[in-house]
Protein backbone atom coordinates (compact mmCIF):
# COMPACT_ATOMS: atom_id res chain seq x y z
CA UNK A 1 0.00 0.00 0.00
CA UNK A 2 3.28 2.34 0.20
CA UNK A 3 3.20 2.78 -3.43
CA UNK A 4 -0.23 4.51 -3.65
CA UNK A 5 -0.41 7.60 -5.06
CA UNK A 6 -2.48 9.81 -2.48
CA UNK A 7 -4.02 12.61 -5.31
CA UNK A 8 -7.28 11.31 -7.07
CA UNK A 9 -5.56 12.34 -10.37
CA UNK A 10 -3.16 10.50 -9.84
CA UNK A 11 -4.36 7.22 -9.10
CA UNK A 12 -6.71 7.72 -12.29
CA UNK A 13 -3.81 7.91 -14.71
CA UNK A 14 -2.14 5.62 -12.59
CA UNK A 15 -4.94 2.46 -13.43
CA UNK A 16 -5.26 4.13 -17.35
CA UNK A 17 -1.70 3.33 -17.31
CA UNK A 18 -1.84 -0.09 -15.28
CA UNK A 19 -5.16 -1.11 -17.89
CA UNK A 20 -3.05 -0.22 -21.25
CA UNK A 21 0.05 -2.33 -19.77
CA UNK A 22 -2.47 -5.26 -19.28
CA UNK A 23 -4.17 -4.98 -22.73
CA UNK A 24 -0.68 -4.93 -24.06
CA UNK A 25 0.85 -7.75 -22.38
CA UNK A 26 -2.27 -9.69 -23.80
CA UNK A 27 -1.72 -8.91 -26.96
CA UNK A 28 2.19 -10.36 -26.85
CA UNK A 29 0.45 -13.46 -25.17
CA UNK A 30 -1.69 -13.98 -27.93
CA UNK A 31 0.79 -12.86 -30.52
CA UNK A 32 3.30 -15.59 -28.39
CA UNK A 33 0.27 -18.30 -28.88
CA UNK A 34 0.31 -17.75 -32.67
CA UNK A 35 3.89 -17.48 -32.78
CA UNK A 36 4.13 -21.12 -31.46
CA UNK A 37 0.80 -21.79 -34.32
CA UNK A 38 3.55 -20.84 -36.74
CA UNK A 39 6.69 -22.98 -35.70
CA UNK A 40 4.71 -26.09 -34.63
CA UNK A 41 2.13 -26.23 -37.43
CA UNK A 42 2.86 -24.73 -40.02
CA UNK A 43 6.74 -25.29 -39.55
CA UNK A 44 7.90 -21.51 -40.06
CA UNK A 45 11.46 -21.30 -38.79
CA UNK A 46 12.86 -17.60 -38.27
CA UNK A 47 15.53 -17.32 -40.91
CA UNK A 48 14.87 -20.65 -42.36
CA UNK A 49 13.56 -21.70 -46.24
CA UNK A 50 10.44 -23.25 -44.11
CA UNK A 51 7.06 -22.67 -45.89
CA UNK A 52 5.09 -20.29 -45.20
CA UNK A 53 8.27 -18.14 -45.01
CA UNK A 54 6.25 -15.53 -43.59
CA UNK A 55 4.95 -15.68 -39.38
CA UNK A 56 1.25 -15.42 -40.48
CA UNK A 57 -0.15 -16.81 -37.74
CA UNK A 58 1.40 -14.33 -35.36
CA UNK A 59 0.42 -11.12 -37.00
CA UNK A 60 -3.32 -12.79 -37.76
CA UNK A 61 -3.12 -13.62 -33.35
CA UNK A 62 -1.35 -9.84 -32.94
CA UNK A 63 -4.41 -8.53 -35.11
CA UNK A 64 -6.74 -10.70 -33.39
CA UNK A 65 -5.53 -10.01 -29.81
CA UNK A 66 -5.66 -6.50 -30.67
CA UNK A 67 -9.33 -6.67 -31.33
CA UNK A 68 -9.99 -8.85 -28.57
CA UNK A 69 -8.57 -6.32 -25.21
CA UNK A 70 -10.02 -3.57 -27.16
CA UNK A 71 -13.09 -5.21 -27.20
CA UNK A 72 -12.48 -6.34 -23.58
CA UNK A 73 -12.60 -3.05 -22.90
CA UNK A 74 -15.71 -1.75 -24.44
CA UNK A 75 -17.89 -5.28 -23.83
CA UNK A 76 -16.24 -6.40 -20.61
CA UNK A 77 -18.87 -4.52 -18.50
CA UNK A 78 -21.97 -6.04 -20.19
CA UNK A 79 -20.18 -9.81 -20.45
CA UNK A 80 -19.29 -9.29 -16.71
CA UNK A 81 -22.73 -8.63 -15.99
CA UNK A 82 -24.37 -11.38 -17.96
CA UNK A 83 -21.70 -13.48 -16.64
CA UNK A 84 -23.43 -12.87 -12.82
CA UNK A 85 -26.78 -12.76 -13.90
CA UNK A 86 -27.05 -9.33 -12.95
CA UNK A 87 -30.56 -7.66 -14.35
CA UNK A 88 -30.91 -3.91 -14.34
CA UNK A 89 -33.17 -2.91 -11.66
CA UNK A 90 -36.52 -0.77 -12.06
CA UNK A 91 -36.28 2.52 -10.29
CA UNK A 92 -40.13 2.50 -10.28
CA UNK A 93 -40.13 -1.00 -8.61
CA UNK A 94 -40.98 -0.29 -4.55
CA UNK A 95 -38.42 -3.13 -3.68
CA UNK A 96 -35.61 -1.01 -5.49
CA UNK A 97 -36.81 2.12 -4.75
CA UNK A 98 -34.42 2.87 -1.80
CA UNK A 99 -31.27 1.05 -3.51
CA UNK A 100 -31.79 3.55 -6.36
CA UNK A 101 -31.79 6.44 -3.76
CA UNK A 102 -28.96 5.56 -2.18
CA UNK A 103 -27.00 5.07 -5.50
CA UNK A 104 -28.05 8.74 -6.61
CA UNK A 105 -27.14 9.80 -2.87
CA UNK A 106 -23.43 8.43 -3.50
CA UNK A 107 -23.30 9.86 -7.30
CA UNK A 108 -23.89 12.81 -5.97
CA UNK A 109 -21.65 12.72 -3.15
CA UNK A 110 -18.64 11.91 -5.79
CA UNK A 111 -20.12 14.15 -8.13
CA UNK A 112 -20.40 11.97 -10.86
CA UNK A 113 -23.63 10.74 -13.34
CA UNK A 114 -25.73 8.06 -11.68
CA UNK A 115 -24.12 4.83 -12.76
CA UNK A 116 -26.53 1.73 -13.87
CA UNK A 117 -28.17 -0.33 -11.24
CA UNK A 118 -28.15 -3.94 -11.09
CA UNK A 119 -29.30 -6.81 -9.11
CA UNK A 120 -28.22 -10.17 -8.87
CA UNK A 121 -30.82 -12.92 -7.64
CA UNK A 122 -28.18 -14.43 -5.31
CA UNK A 123 -29.41 -14.87 -1.44
CA UNK A 124 -25.44 -13.96 -0.52
CA UNK A 125 -24.68 -10.55 0.43
CA UNK A 126 -22.29 -9.01 -2.05
CA UNK A 127 -21.40 -6.58 -4.49
CA UNK A 128 -19.55 -5.22 -7.39
CA UNK A 129 -19.04 -2.18 -10.17
CA UNK A 130 -17.93 -2.79 -13.22
CA UNK A 131 -17.93 -0.18 -16.57
CA UNK A 132 -15.34 1.71 -18.81
CA UNK A 133 -15.10 4.74 -17.13
CA UNK A 134 -17.23 6.87 -14.74
CA UNK A 135 -19.67 8.11 -17.31
CA UNK A 136 -21.10 4.24 -18.47
CA UNK A 137 -20.73 2.33 -15.03
CA UNK A 138 -22.74 -0.02 -13.52
CA UNK A 139 -23.04 -1.01 -9.95
CA UNK A 140 -24.53 -4.54 -9.33
CA UNK A 141 -25.57 -5.90 -5.56
CA UNK A 142 -26.84 -9.45 -5.05
CA UNK A 143 -30.43 -9.69 -3.53
CA UNK A 144 -29.01 -11.09 -0.10
CA UNK A 145 -27.09 -7.74 0.67
CA UNK A 146 -30.73 -5.87 -0.27
CA UNK A 147 -31.96 -8.40 2.67
CA UNK A 148 -29.15 -8.19 4.91
CA UNK A 149 -28.16 -4.98 5.78
CA UNK A 150 -30.04 -1.38 6.69
CA UNK A 151 -30.07 1.87 4.60
CA UNK A 152 -26.80 3.27 6.37
CA UNK A 153 -24.54 -0.16 5.51
CA UNK A 154 -26.22 -0.46 2.32
CA UNK A 155 -25.17 3.19 1.73
CA UNK A 156 -21.61 2.53 2.75
CA UNK A 157 -21.39 -0.42 0.56
CA UNK A 158 -22.56 1.53 -2.53
CA UNK A 159 -20.01 3.93 -1.49
CA UNK A 160 -17.09 1.37 -1.63
CA UNK A 161 -18.40 0.42 -5.02
CA UNK A 162 -18.67 4.48 -5.94
CA UNK A 163 -14.94 4.62 -4.99
CA UNK A 164 -13.93 2.15 -7.53
CA UNK A 165 -15.78 3.84 -10.00
CA UNK A 166 -14.11 7.00 -9.07
CA UNK A 167 -10.90 6.03 -8.89
CA UNK A 168 -11.12 4.07 -12.48
CA UNK A 169 -10.54 0.92 -10.69
CA UNK A 170 -13.53 -0.42 -12.51
CA UNK A 171 -11.89 0.12 -16.12
CA UNK A 172 -8.75 -1.62 -15.08
CA UNK A 173 -10.43 -4.62 -13.19
CA UNK A 174 -13.38 -5.27 -15.83
CA UNK A 175 -10.46 -5.44 -18.85
CA UNK A 176 -8.67 -7.94 -16.49
CA UNK A 177 -11.98 -9.69 -16.07
CA UNK A 178 -12.95 -9.89 -19.92
CA UNK A 179 -9.05 -10.84 -20.73
CA UNK A 180 -8.88 -13.54 -18.24
CA UNK A 181 -11.96 -15.37 -19.85
CA UNK A 182 -9.85 -14.47 -23.48
CA UNK A 183 -6.89 -16.02 -21.98
CA UNK A 184 -8.67 -19.43 -20.83
CA UNK A 185 -10.18 -20.12 -23.90
CA UNK A 186 -6.92 -19.46 -25.73
CA UNK A 187 -4.68 -21.67 -23.96
CA UNK A 188 -7.67 -24.25 -24.48
CA UNK A 189 -7.27 -23.72 -28.12
CA UNK A 190 -3.74 -24.05 -27.83
CA UNK A 191 -2.75 -26.88 -26.33
CA UNK A 192 -5.86 -28.88 -28.48
CA UNK A 193 -3.69 -26.96 -31.39
CA UNK A 194 -0.62 -28.59 -30.12
CA UNK A 195 -1.69 -31.80 -29.79
CA UNK A 196 -3.17 -31.96 -33.59
CA UNK A 197 0.41 -30.32 -34.31
CA UNK A 198 2.63 -33.04 -32.63
CA UNK A 199 0.23 -35.55 -35.06
CA UNK A 200 0.70 -33.46 -38.34
CA UNK A 201 4.45 -33.57 -37.51
CA UNK A 202 4.73 -37.36 -36.58
CA UNK A 203 2.88 -37.92 -39.88
CA UNK A 204 3.64 -35.67 -42.79
CA UNK A 205 7.07 -33.83 -42.20
CA UNK A 206 8.51 -36.70 -40.81
CA UNK A 207 12.03 -35.78 -42.38
CA UNK A 208 11.71 -32.44 -41.04
CA UNK A 209 12.95 -29.45 -42.56
CA UNK A 210 13.39 -27.77 -39.24
CA UNK A 211 16.67 -25.94 -38.84
CA UNK A 212 18.40 -26.76 -35.32
CA UNK A 213 16.05 -29.04 -33.53
CA UNK A 214 17.37 -28.40 -30.15
CA UNK A 215 16.23 -24.89 -30.82
CA UNK A 216 13.35 -25.89 -31.67
CA UNK A 217 12.81 -28.49 -28.76
CA UNK A 218 13.89 -25.12 -26.23
CA UNK A 219 11.21 -23.12 -28.15
CA UNK A 220 8.12 -25.65 -27.43
CA UNK A 221 9.02 -26.38 -23.60
CA UNK A 222 8.95 -22.30 -23.25
CA UNK A 223 6.13 -22.24 -25.26
CA UNK A 224 3.82 -24.98 -23.68
CA UNK A 225 5.57 -23.78 -20.31
CA UNK A 226 3.84 -20.05 -21.29
CA UNK A 227 1.01 -21.65 -21.98
CA UNK A 228 0.30 -23.28 -18.58
CA UNK A 229 1.47 -20.61 -16.27
CA UNK A 230 -0.80 -18.04 -18.55
CA UNK A 231 -3.81 -18.97 -16.22
CA UNK A 232 -2.42 -18.86 -13.51
CA UNK A 233 -0.41 -15.55 -13.57
CA UNK A 234 -3.12 -13.73 -15.00
CA UNK A 235 -5.40 -14.72 -11.91
CA UNK A 236 -2.25 -14.09 -9.41
CA UNK A 237 -2.33 -10.22 -11.56
CA UNK A 238 -5.89 -9.52 -11.04
CA UNK A 239 -5.76 -10.67 -7.14
CA UNK A 240 -2.98 -8.54 -6.74
CA UNK A 241 -4.41 -5.62 -8.61
CA UNK A 242 -7.89 -6.16 -6.58
CA UNK A 243 -6.04 -6.61 -3.07
CA UNK A 244 -4.21 -2.86 -3.19
CA UNK A 245 -7.70 -1.16 -4.50
CA UNK A 246 -10.09 -2.59 -1.85
CA UNK A 247 -8.54 -1.15 1.62
CA UNK A 248 -8.28 2.44 -0.93
CA UNK A 249 -11.98 1.90 -1.85
CA UNK A 250 -12.79 1.58 1.80
CA UNK A 251 -11.17 4.50 2.48
CA UNK A 252 -12.61 6.37 -0.51
CA UNK A 253 -16.66 4.93 0.47
CA UNK A 254 -15.67 6.83 4.16
CA UNK A 255 -14.41 10.00 2.46
CA UNK A 256 -17.88 10.19 0.86
CA UNK A 257 -20.63 9.17 3.59
CA UNK A 258 -18.00 10.30 6.34
CA UNK A 259 -19.32 7.93 8.11
CA UNK A 260 -17.26 4.51 8.36
CA UNK A 261 -18.71 2.66 10.65
CA UNK A 262 -21.42 1.81 8.39
CA UNK A 263 -19.26 -0.18 6.06
CA UNK A 264 -17.51 -1.62 8.92
CA UNK A 265 -20.45 -3.16 10.06
CA UNK A 266 -21.83 -4.41 6.55
CA UNK A 267 -18.72 -5.60 6.36
CA UNK A 268 -18.95 -7.59 9.49
CA UNK A 269 -22.52 -8.94 7.80
CA UNK A 270 -21.00 -9.56 4.53
CA UNK A 271 -18.15 -11.57 6.59
CA UNK A 272 -20.80 -13.59 8.73
CA UNK A 273 -22.86 -15.18 5.80
CA UNK A 274 -20.49 -17.93 4.90
CA UNK A 275 -21.82 -18.93 1.85
CA UNK A 276 -20.51 -18.38 -1.38
CA UNK A 277 -21.97 -16.47 -3.87
CA UNK A 278 -22.42 -18.72 -6.26
CA UNK A 279 -23.31 -16.30 -9.11
CA UNK A 280 -20.27 -14.69 -9.57
CA UNK A 281 -17.75 -17.21 -11.38
CA UNK A 282 -13.94 -17.35 -10.72
CA UNK A 283 -12.44 -14.60 -13.40
CA UNK A 284 -15.02 -11.67 -11.96
CA UNK A 285 -14.09 -12.48 -8.04
CA UNK A 286 -11.46 -9.79 -7.73
CA UNK A 287 -14.50 -7.42 -8.77
CA UNK A 288 -16.31 -7.84 -5.47
CA UNK A 289 -16.70 -6.04 -2.24
CA UNK A 290 -15.62 -9.60 -0.51
CA UNK A 291 -14.63 -12.39 -1.50
CA UNK A 292 -17.19 -14.53 -3.37
CA UNK A 293 -15.67 -17.82 -3.28
CA UNK A 294 -16.21 -18.23 0.72
CA UNK A 295 -12.26 -18.80 0.76
CA UNK A 296 -10.76 -18.99 4.13
CA UNK A 297 -7.50 -17.81 2.75
CA UNK A 298 -8.77 -14.00 2.92
CA UNK A 299 -8.77 -14.25 6.44
CA UNK A 300 -5.27 -14.86 6.65
CA UNK A 301 -2.13 -12.90 6.29
CA UNK A 302 1.24 -14.05 5.24
CA UNK A 303 3.14 -14.40 1.99
CA UNK A 304 0.76 -17.60 0.41
CA UNK A 305 -2.48 -15.65 1.67
CA UNK A 306 -1.24 -12.12 0.56
CA UNK A 307 -0.53 -14.06 -3.28
CA UNK A 308 -3.54 -16.09 -3.60
CA UNK A 309 -6.33 -14.04 -2.09
CA UNK A 310 -8.26 -11.02 -3.87
CA UNK A 311 -9.10 -9.56 -0.90
CA UNK A 312 -7.07 -8.47 2.02
CA UNK A 313 -8.13 -9.89 5.43
CA UNK A 314 -11.47 -8.60 6.02
CA UNK A 315 -10.75 -8.00 9.95
CA UNK A 316 -7.77 -5.95 8.85
CA UNK A 317 -10.52 -3.89 7.06
CA UNK A 318 -13.11 -3.35 9.51
CA UNK A 319 -10.64 -2.72 12.07
CA UNK A 320 -8.93 -0.08 9.59
CA UNK A 321 -12.23 1.71 9.40
CA UNK A 322 -13.17 1.16 13.03
CA UNK A 323 -10.33 3.23 13.67
CA UNK A 324 -11.19 5.78 10.83
CA UNK A 325 -14.91 5.94 12.48
CA UNK A 326 -12.65 6.41 16.26
CA UNK A 327 -11.11 9.69 14.49
CA UNK A 328 -14.26 11.20 12.94
CA UNK A 329 -16.26 10.64 16.64
CA UNK B 1 20.76 35.86 -29.12
CA UNK B 2 21.22 37.68 -25.93
CA UNK B 3 19.43 38.94 -22.40
CA UNK B 4 16.51 40.21 -25.39
CA UNK B 5 16.12 36.51 -26.46
CA UNK B 6 16.23 35.25 -22.29
CA UNK B 7 13.23 38.33 -21.75
CA UNK B 8 11.76 36.91 -24.36
CA UNK B 9 11.17 33.86 -23.52
CA UNK B 10 10.46 34.28 -20.33
CA UNK B 11 7.44 36.68 -20.97
CA UNK B 12 6.26 33.33 -23.10
CA UNK B 13 6.59 31.29 -20.11
CA UNK B 14 4.95 33.95 -18.08
CA UNK B 15 2.01 34.25 -20.54
CA UNK B 16 1.45 30.50 -20.78
CA UNK B 17 1.61 30.14 -16.82
CA UNK B 18 -1.13 33.35 -16.68
CA UNK B 19 -3.58 31.02 -19.58
CA UNK B 20 -3.14 27.36 -17.73
CA UNK B 21 -4.05 29.36 -14.20
CA UNK B 22 -7.16 31.57 -15.73
CA UNK B 23 -8.33 28.24 -17.59
CA UNK B 24 -7.87 26.13 -14.47
CA UNK B 25 -9.76 28.80 -12.60
CA UNK B 26 -12.47 28.40 -15.19
CA UNK B 27 -12.62 25.11 -14.83
CA UNK B 28 -13.28 25.36 -11.19
CA UNK B 29 -15.74 28.02 -11.18
CA UNK B 30 -18.02 25.99 -13.09
CA UNK B 31 -17.65 23.21 -11.30
CA UNK B 32 -18.89 25.20 -8.36
CA UNK B 33 -21.78 26.09 -10.28
CA UNK B 34 -22.65 23.37 -11.25
CA UNK B 35 -22.26 22.16 -7.46
CA UNK B 36 -24.66 24.56 -6.75
CA UNK B 37 -26.95 23.30 -9.44
CA UNK B 38 -27.04 20.33 -7.64
CA UNK B 39 -28.12 21.15 -4.38
CA UNK B 40 -30.82 23.52 -6.35
CA UNK B 41 -32.55 20.58 -7.70
CA UNK B 42 -32.74 18.46 -4.85
CA UNK B 43 -33.97 21.31 -2.78
CA UNK B 44 -36.39 21.72 -5.51
CA UNK B 45 -37.83 18.02 -5.27
CA UNK B 46 -38.04 18.13 -1.62
CA UNK B 47 -40.38 21.38 -1.84
CA UNK B 48 -42.56 18.97 -4.65
CA UNK B 49 -42.52 16.51 -2.10
CA UNK B 50 -43.90 18.32 1.23
CA UNK B 51 -47.42 18.90 0.12
CA UNK B 52 -47.84 15.28 -0.71
CA UNK B 53 -46.24 14.19 2.30
CA UNK B 54 -48.76 16.78 4.47
CA UNK B 55 -51.43 15.65 2.47
CA UNK B 56 -51.11 12.03 3.63
CA UNK B 57 -50.75 12.45 7.05
CA UNK B 58 -53.37 15.39 7.54
CA UNK B 59 -56.40 12.82 8.48
CA UNK B 60 -54.06 10.57 10.87
CA UNK B 61 -52.49 13.65 12.79
CA UNK B 62 -55.37 16.05 12.85
CA UNK B 63 -54.10 16.70 16.68
CA UNK B 64 -50.39 18.14 15.46
CA UNK B 65 -51.93 20.68 13.28
CA UNK B 66 -49.60 23.40 14.47
CA UNK B 67 -46.25 21.31 13.60
CA UNK B 68 -47.63 20.23 9.40
CA UNK B 69 -48.31 24.16 9.86
CA UNK B 70 -45.05 25.36 10.43
CA UNK B 71 -43.83 22.60 7.92
CA UNK B 72 -46.09 24.31 5.50
CA UNK B 73 -44.80 27.85 6.71
CA UNK B 74 -41.01 26.87 6.02
CA UNK B 75 -41.73 25.60 2.67
CA UNK B 76 -43.33 28.85 1.82
CA UNK B 77 -40.36 30.39 3.07
CA UNK B 78 -37.59 28.05 1.37
CA UNK B 79 -39.61 28.28 -1.67
CA UNK B 80 -39.04 32.35 -1.86
CA UNK B 81 -35.62 32.02 -0.80
CA UNK B 82 -32.86 34.44 -2.86
CA UNK B 83 -29.40 33.85 -2.62
CA UNK B 84 -27.15 31.19 -1.15
CA UNK B 85 -26.96 32.18 2.66
CA UNK B 86 -30.72 32.98 2.37
CA UNK B 87 -31.19 29.72 0.82
CA UNK B 88 -29.23 27.76 3.43
CA UNK B 89 -30.82 29.07 6.06
CA UNK B 90 -34.77 28.58 5.13
CA UNK B 91 -33.90 25.14 4.02
CA UNK B 92 -32.18 24.62 7.32
CA UNK B 93 -35.20 25.77 9.29
CA UNK B 94 -37.32 23.38 6.68
CA UNK B 95 -35.15 20.52 7.49
CA UNK B 96 -35.34 21.14 11.50
CA UNK B 97 -39.74 21.29 10.75
CA UNK B 98 -39.64 17.98 8.84
CA UNK B 99 -37.51 16.28 11.54
CA UNK B 100 -39.78 17.26 14.35
CA UNK B 101 -43.12 16.43 11.97
CA UNK B 102 -41.29 12.59 11.18
CA UNK B 103 -40.93 12.40 15.34
CA UNK B 104 -44.20 13.19 15.80
CA UNK B 105 -45.19 10.62 13.03
CA UNK B 106 -43.16 8.05 15.52
CA UNK B 107 -46.13 7.78 17.49
CA UNK B 108 -49.30 7.44 15.25
CA UNK B 109 -48.66 3.91 14.54
CA UNK B 110 -51.39 3.98 11.53
CA UNK B 111 -49.12 6.28 9.78
CA UNK B 112 -46.33 3.49 10.89
CA UNK B 113 -48.05 1.35 8.96
CA UNK B 114 -49.03 2.75 6.26
CA UNK B 115 -47.50 1.93 2.41
CA UNK B 116 -47.61 5.52 1.39
CA UNK B 117 -46.20 6.85 4.09
CA UNK B 118 -43.22 5.28 4.38
CA UNK B 119 -42.49 5.49 0.57
CA UNK B 120 -42.85 8.96 1.19
CA UNK B 121 -40.79 9.24 4.31
CA UNK B 122 -38.21 6.98 2.04
CA UNK B 123 -38.16 9.55 -0.53
CA UNK B 124 -37.99 12.45 1.13
CA UNK B 125 -35.15 11.24 4.00
CA UNK B 126 -33.14 9.98 0.48
CA UNK B 127 -33.71 14.01 -0.89
CA UNK B 128 -32.38 14.89 2.53
CA UNK B 129 -29.07 12.80 2.25
CA UNK B 130 -28.85 14.10 -1.13
CA UNK B 131 -28.99 17.60 0.08
CA UNK B 132 -26.82 16.86 2.44
CA UNK B 133 -24.01 15.35 -0.01
CA UNK B 134 -24.54 18.06 -2.49
CA UNK B 135 -23.65 20.21 -0.16
CA UNK B 136 -20.37 18.75 0.78
CA UNK B 137 -19.72 18.44 -2.73
CA UNK B 138 -20.32 21.96 -3.30
CA UNK B 139 -18.61 23.15 -0.21
CA UNK B 140 -15.47 21.06 -0.99
CA UNK B 141 -15.52 22.27 -4.54
CA UNK B 142 -16.09 25.96 -3.32
CA UNK B 143 -13.13 25.82 -0.69
CA UNK B 144 -10.91 24.87 -3.75
CA UNK B 145 -11.97 27.63 -5.84
CA UNK B 146 -11.48 29.68 -2.69
CA UNK B 147 -8.15 28.61 -2.15
CA UNK B 148 -7.10 28.64 -5.73
CA UNK B 149 -8.02 32.49 -5.40
CA UNK B 150 -6.29 33.32 -2.35
CA UNK B 151 -3.24 31.20 -2.78
CA UNK B 152 -0.08 33.38 -4.05
CA UNK B 153 1.21 34.06 -7.14
CA UNK B 154 -2.53 32.18 -8.78
CA UNK B 155 -4.11 35.32 -6.78
CA UNK B 156 -2.42 37.96 -9.02
CA UNK B 157 -4.04 36.29 -12.36
CA UNK B 158 -7.33 36.14 -10.14
CA UNK B 159 -7.17 39.31 -9.10
CA UNK B 160 -6.36 40.33 -12.51
CA UNK B 161 -9.76 38.90 -14.42
CA UNK B 162 -11.75 39.83 -11.76
CA UNK B 163 -12.64 36.44 -10.03
CA UNK B 164 -14.69 36.43 -6.69
CA UNK B 165 -14.65 33.53 -4.28
CA UNK B 166 -17.68 31.52 -3.92
CA UNK B 167 -20.14 31.51 -0.72
CA UNK B 168 -20.09 28.17 1.23
CA UNK B 169 -23.76 26.88 2.09
CA UNK B 170 -23.63 26.77 5.35
CA UNK B 171 -26.37 26.39 8.15
CA UNK B 172 -26.69 29.83 9.16
CA UNK B 173 -30.05 28.77 11.41
CA UNK B 174 -30.01 28.65 14.97
CA UNK B 175 -32.62 26.00 15.29
CA UNK B 176 -30.68 23.09 13.40
CA UNK B 177 -27.54 23.94 15.55
CA UNK B 178 -29.83 23.93 18.69
CA UNK B 179 -28.93 21.41 21.04
CA UNK B 180 -32.33 20.53 23.33
CA UNK B 181 -32.73 22.33 26.17
CA UNK B 182 -33.45 19.89 29.47
CA UNK B 183 -34.36 21.24 32.57
CA UNK B 184 -32.75 19.01 35.43
CA UNK B 185 -34.31 21.25 38.19
CA UNK B 186 -36.49 20.23 40.46
CA UNK B 187 -39.65 22.48 40.29
CA UNK B 188 -42.23 22.05 43.33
Amino acid sequence: MSDVPANIFEQQAANRRKTILVMAFFVLFVGFLGFGFDVFLLGFSPGGRAFPGFPIATFAALLLGGVGAYRGLENGARSVLNSSGAVPASPDDPRYRQLHNVVEEMAIAAGLPKPQVCVIPDPDPNAFATGKDPEHASIAVTQGLLDSLDREELQGVIAHEMGHVRNFDIRLMTVIAALIGAVMLLVEFGSRSMQFGGLGRGGRRNSSDRSGGGGGVVLLVFWVVGLILAPIISQLLAMAVSRQRELLADASGAELTRNPGALASALQKIDAAVEPTRSIKRGTAHLCIANPLGSSLDDKEGFFADLFSTHPPIRKRIMLLKGMAYQHA
Amino acid sequence: MGPLLILFILAVALVAWAIMKYNGLVTLRNQVANGWKQIDVQLKRRHDLIPNLVNTVRGSMEFEQETLQKVVAARGAAVSATGIADAAAKEGALSGALGRLFALAESYPSLKSNENVKQLQEELASTENKIGFARQFYNDIATKFNIGLQVFPGNIVARLFGFSPSELFEIKDAGERDVPQVDLSLKK
